[in-house]
């Protein structure tokens, strides 16, 4: 039930269904709850996109995770 | 301010400079959040190291696993045991009740399953053809998707709510002379109630908020936010997340959850009632209320309250009254692997993390 900071792209959408791609691992969502489409940056929780970002932020919100995931690496822990 | 370099080690360093200027002017604080991915954030940066002695950042009741009563977990056991599929988050599975846990239920034969989110248990109950309870727990960034479930009278499927909202969670701690002096407000609750949501609670204590991102950079620019607010006098909302959350929240979010639950007075495990702090499902989709659509098999469901173990000390741990490290069980009798709280079992409480991370 963490909730996932980091925000993916929305890259099919059927209705109130559709696909979210973080760096390449792609899950479902539902996207009830948000006015969003296809190349919309989005964040999930349990399943459904709560929130829509602008791009500019999520790319650079992405990048800075990616970079606490290598911080992280380097210095041997495991998230 | 360069949001770019927002975990930059320059750039926190800068802010731990700033904080610590700010606070040799200000006396002991408190602060505290109320979210598990907050201390996550905090613990695994090591972020409590870089703050001066006399800024304490506390975890405050932000596991909604942790906090939901050991009444609920049993009534749900009931449930699962009297034959009806329950759908359940993982983390719920472990946290002991007095009558065990749902991983106990279910090995002893019962139908329980662990699900991502609530669409999983809409499966389930549409594919198998299962009369399916969902075990709703969690703050506003899960109701919602409650909501949305109700909201399509799914046949099959009820929800057991146990939804807890958290500005009167806040309201309370302050109403019962919780000494803190700031509130780093969660994040994702925010994109859906928005930041206008906290505002009362300024106003009533005088005591300043600032809605928080989860990044490194997001959490300590909000402790200076904090700090800049004691120092000036002020006591308001000031909004960090701005990438991500709005003044008035998710309005279609908040819309849908209006129509499918009602705010009532509600237990927390460990805390006592909390005025207005419960959502249980409004009378318009008491079909898919789980305490209505099963009342026959609920009827003999009966609960005598035990006392906690005495020597657990998740109570004051979620008031943020003590630390982990406080508590003489903590990597001793209480592990991960076998928990003696609910602040150990979930991945959200403050024991898990302080044991994985810290």
């Amino acid at each position: 039930m963490m909730c996932l900071a980091i925000p993916g792209k929305i890259i099919e959408r059927d209705g109130n269904e559709g696909v979210v791609d973080y760096d390449g691992a792609r899950i479902k969502v539902r996207l009830d709850l948000v006015d969003a489409d296809v190349g919309d940056y989005v964040i999930v929780h349990t399943g459904f996109a709560i929130d829509t970002l602008s791009e500019e932020d999520a790319l650079e919100s992405i990048e800075l995770w990616r970079q606490i995931g290598e911080l992280q690496d380097e210095s041997g822990q495991s998230q | 301010m360069n949001q770019a370099n927002r975990n930059d080690p320059r750039y926190i360093r800068l802010l731990a400079g700033k904080i610590a200027e700010q606070a040799r002017f200000l006396g002991p604080l408190t602060l505290m959040h109320v979210c598990g991915t907050h201390e996550h954030t905090i613990v695994s940066s090591g972020m409590r190291s870089l703050l001066p002695d006399t800024i304490r950042l506390v975890s405050g009741p932000g596991c909604p696993v942790c906090i939901t009563p050991k009444e609920d977990i049993e009534r749900m056991i009931h449930l699962a045991r009297s034959g009806l599929t329950v759908t359940t988050f993982g983390d719920m599975m472990r946290i002991p009740s007095d009558s065990g846990s749902l991983a106990d239920a279910k090995a002893k034969g019962a139908d329980v399953r662990i699900v991502y989110g609530i669409a999983n248990a809409l499966s389930i109950a549409h594919e198998e053809h299962r009369e399916v309870v969902h075990f709703g727990i969690g703050f506003e960034t899960t109701v919602p998707t409650s909501s949305v479930a109700l909201a399509s009278e799914p046949d099959n499927l009820s929800i057991y709510s146990v939804h807890r909202t958290i500005p009167e969670a806040l309201d309370f701690l302050l109403s019962n002379s919780l000494a803190v002096d700031g509130f780093v407000d969660p994040g994702h609750v925010s994109t859906i109630i928005g930041s206008n949501a906290y505002a009362f609670i300024s106003e009533r204590y005088g005591v300043p908020q600032v809605v928080a991102g989860f990044e490194p950079g997001d959490v300590m620019l909000s402790v200076l936010m904090l700090l800049e607010q004691r120092a000036e006098g002020r006591a308001e909302v000031e909004n960090e997340y701005v990438r991500a959350v709005r003044p008035e929240g998710n309005v279609k979010a908040r819309t849908l959850i209006d129509e499918t639950f009602r705010q009532v007075d509600a237990k927390w495990r460990a805390l006592p009632v909390i005025p207005k702090s419960g959502l249980a499902i409004a009378s318009k989709y008491r079909e898919w209320d789980a305490v209505h659509r099963h009342r026959d098999v609920l009827e003999s469901f009966s609960y005598t309250p035990r006392e906690e173990d005495s020597a657990c000390r998740c109570k004051d741990i979620l008031l943020g009254a003590c630390s982990p490290q406080d508590c003489p069980l903590f990597r001793r009798a209480c592990t991960p692997d076998a928990p003696v709280g609910p602040c150990m079992v979930s991945v959200e409480g403050t024991c898990y993390i302080s044991y994985k991370y810290g």
